[in-house]
């Protein structure tokens, strides 16, 4: 039916304890009933693609269709990385051209939100539109330069398109999550390729805007992207709030992720928890506060945490204080160590020994 | 032709009629286990890592909770092209049909099953006990001594020794005896109930023993094995094995995952235990919860008080409630303020606000001493309980029950509340 590219690895990314950034997107696609999605992929693809091992965490693996992972290949004719994102599906034109669906979903997977793609290409049809660009209304307006703006008619048709404009002239913001014919996309691919063009958003969108029919679709939901250190903090805090786990973890439909097996989570003597996620496999002993705590952490006796985040498999020794960070998983902190995020956050990152009992 | 060297036969057909109310809509190994496992996860794990990939899973008696837990044997890895998990039910045949009688006789029933691999080694495991074991070694062990017949055994206090059957053994590990719960039992080796069967010996057995009523193996075909002269071993296991056939010793085995560094860890890497997970997102403690010595599945909120307790998948403990030395299983909601002490709470059940449970002094359970007992409070699946009741100890509920069904919102200890409605 529709297929998606994916950019970077940023779509690894651990999200809310248990899952990735891309698994949203991913569970939104097979919610949505697209059995086919392409990963475009080339950063430091490594824990990606330990997470995509398999494609039955989201159900893509049926007869119809299934999950296709693309990387760079080297062939007689080519031997460039992708070189943006346009240049990615160009790569991998043949997977477009033997595809029958008749519809493509392009996404990025940094993003978290649950969206129901049938109702956006609903309003596609009855638009009559080429491309369909799903846009919301800015959160936060002094970090539109990350971001690409567009300026939509009464008829939601977008006139104006801005890549990352550091004088912003709309507040409203592109989500990256875009349908289009399969056709169409094939045909403006191919050639942007002609004039050595590699971006879908410069090359495609701002470029073709006032031929084509592009539209704007606004959603309200909860949507954020996670690919600055501070939008990653933030997203992975907002999961303490009651409605936006509400939202994700117990309302229909829902997130899928890899399943790791891990034991459920052990709470020892000493173990104070206040306003946090513990996923499973971890082993507490201290205390922890108003923090997100990843699989198979162990914190040790007497430690301190707040306003943290803790990724997968990190140990921490004994009376260890740790608050405003971000600790990189499979960390070891020695025991009484002191870290702490004076003007925004720490990102803290030691491969000491761990010697295991 | 297909060719497995060994398979294993896993019977999971009983009712574990001790465990009262937990089992009154599921067989036993179905019954949940620390917090997010359920009770037949172990021997399907211990197969896996072992490295069998061949296995059959015999059901009787309440299968829909088995039967969608095993699925198609995705979270052990046994969705195989050749071998896997297969559900091995009762049928009806042209004449004769008949239930599973006993354990060697379901077996019987299910040769065609095992003929299609073409084993050398039949592995005969139940599906009620909580261990960590490689088959692998135990294997080793039979073909090292060329036995026909090996029987997992673990030594056990003298005084324990008549609850079990005790095999009696020369010095290389042969068995020359063996007596069925003994008065005054002469060794200590339990059989653990898992067997290694050369196949031919196996099938041999099973089809001449076949007219016996209730075919069972410890009181049936071993003895046939025994008496046809084939050589039969025992072999010792040392490491944890529980049996959780009581609401007591189930309670109990739950308890122990929660010391310091269990006796039974499952934080080992080496020998994991695999199950279905249907619940991933992370568990929340509100600012006001307290947790201690406890261990907690996945995507459960707690807001009130959890102390010494094994908390399943999606448990949700309100603001103030207190649960201590308690096992809460998957989906039940705990209301604000309600206090537990010394519970087993089945699956999905609803509590009320303001109610205590397992206070009061004891008294013996007026239906079945022999399964409520040891102080335990036992509430049963998608049971209701109301607003502000209190619940005795040795007591047992179990169903939708409302204010009128308790004396003043009372119910002393030892009483028995089972409130059949259609869904029972």
């Amino acid at each position: 039916m529709k297929e998606l590219g994916i950019r970077r690895a940023v779509s690894a990314m651990p999200i809310a304890g248990s899952y990735r950034s891309i698994d949203f997107v991913l569970s939104n696609m097979s919610n949505s009933h697209i059995q086919k999605v392409g990963v475009f992929t080339q950063y430091n693809a490594g824990s990606l693609g330990e997470h995509l091992s398999s494609s039955k965490w989201w159900d893509f693996g049926r007869k119809q269709g299934g999950l296709f992972v693309f990387t760079p290949t080297v062939t007689a004719d080519n031997n460039s990385w992708y070189r943006g994102t346009a240049d990615s599906i160009y790569q991998n034109l043949s997977f477009l051209r033997n595809s029958h669906e008749p519809y493509v979903v392009i996404a990025s997977g940094d993003c978290v939100y649950k969206m129901d793609f049938n109702k956006l290409l609903e309003y596609h049809i009855e638009k009559k539109a080429d491309i369909t660009v799903v846009c919301r209304d800015a959160d936060d307006l002094s970090g539109l330069d990350r971001f690409g703006t567009v300026k939509m008619n009464e008829d939601h048709r977008i006139e104006e398109f801005e890549e990352k404009p550091v004088v912003a002239k709309s507040s409203t913001i592109s989500c990256g999550i875009y349908v289009v014919r399969r056709r169409a996309l094939i045909e403006m691919i191919e050639k942007c390729a002609e004039e050595d063009r590699y971006d879908f958003v410069r090359d495609v969108l701002i470029r073709f805007k006032d031929i084509k029919r592009i539209y704007g679709y606004k959603i309200k939901d909860y949507w954020r992207n996670i690919a600055s250190v501070d939008d990653y903090y933030n997203t992975n805090m907002d999961f303490l709030k009651p409605e936006i786990r509400d939202y994700f973890f117990r309302q229909y439909p829902n997130i899928y992720s890899k399943v790791d097996d891990l034991p459920p989570a052990k709470y020892n003597i000493g173990a104070q928890i206040k306003n946090s996620l513990i996923a499973s496999g971890t082993i507490v002993n201290g205390a922890v506060e108003d923090s997100v705590v990843f699989r198979e952490t162990y914190i040790g006796n007497n430690c301190f945490i707040k306003n943290s985040i803790i990724l997968n498999d990190v140990y921490i020794g004994d009376n260890t204080h740790i608050e405003n960070c971000i600790v990189e998983s499979h960390g070891t902190i020695r025991a009484n160590s002191f870290y702490k995020g004076e003007d925004g956050i720490k990102i803290v990152v030691e491969k000491n020994e761990r010697f295991i009992i | 032709m297909i060719k497995k060297e060994m398979i294993a036969m896993l019977l999971a057909g009983g009712q574990g009629s001790r465990l009262g109310v937990l089992t009154s809509k599921m067989a036993k190994p179905a019954v949940s286990f620390g917090g997010k496992y359920r009770i037949i996860d172990f021997p399907l794990s211990n197969c896996i890592n072992s490295g069998i990939d061949t296995v059959g899973v015999l059901t009787q008696y309440q299968p829909l909770r088995l039967n969608t837990h095993i699925g198609i044997g995705i979270p052990w890895d046994l969705d195989r092209n050749v071998g896997g998990v297969t559900v091995l039910p009762p049928y009806e045949k042209s004449e004769n049909s008949e239930w599973y009688t006993g354990t060697a006789n379901a077996i019987y029933q299910n040769i065609d099953y095992m003929e299609t691999y073409n084993p050398d080694y039949v592995l005969i495991l139940s599906g009620d006990h909580i261990y960590k074991m490689d088959y692998e070694v135990m294997l080793d062990f039979h073909k090292a001594n060329n036995a026909e017949v090996t029987i997992a055994v673990m030594p056990v206090p003298m005084e324990e020794a008549k609850r079990f059957g005790i095999m009696i053994t020369d010095d290389k590990g042969q068995i020359t005896e063996f007596e069925e719960k003994p008065e005054h039992p002469r060794s200590n080796l339990a059989s653990m109930g898992i067997y290694i069967f050369n196949w031919k010996t196996l099938k041999d057995a099973l089809v001449t023993m076949a007219d016996q009523p209730a075919l069972d193996f410890g009181k049936h075909v071993i003895p046939h094995c025994h008496k046809q002269g084939s050589p039969l071993f025992a072999y010792e296991f040392n490491g944890y094995w529980k049996d959780v056939g009581t609401l007591e010793s189930y309670w109990q085995a739950n308890m122990e995952l929660i010391d310091i560094v269990p006796e039974f860890n499952l934080y080992e890497e080496y020998w994991k235990i695999y199950t279905k997970s249907d619940t991933l997102p992370p568990q929340y403690f509100s600012t006001d919860s307290v947790v201690e010595r406890s261990i907690i599945g996945e995507g459960s909120e707690i807001f009130g008080k959890v102390y010494n307790s094994v908390i399943g998948c999606g448990v949700t403990v309100e603001k103030d409630a207190v649960i201590r030395d308690s096992i809460i299983m998957n989906g039940t909601t705990v209301g604000s303020g309600t206090e537990i002490y010394k519970a087993i709470v089945a699956e999905n059940v609803e509590i009320g606000a303001g109610s205590k449970l397992g206070v009061g002094d004891e008294a013996p359970n007026e239906t079945d001493p022999k399964i409520y007992n040891a102080g335990l409070v036992t509430i049963g699946e998608k049971s209701y309980i109301p607003d502000g009741i209190t619940i005795g100890k040795n007591s047992v509920v179990f169903g939708k029950t409302e204010a009128a069904d308790y004396d003043n919102g009372y119910l002393a200890s030892g009483k028995t509340l089972v409130k059949a409605g259609d869904e029972q």
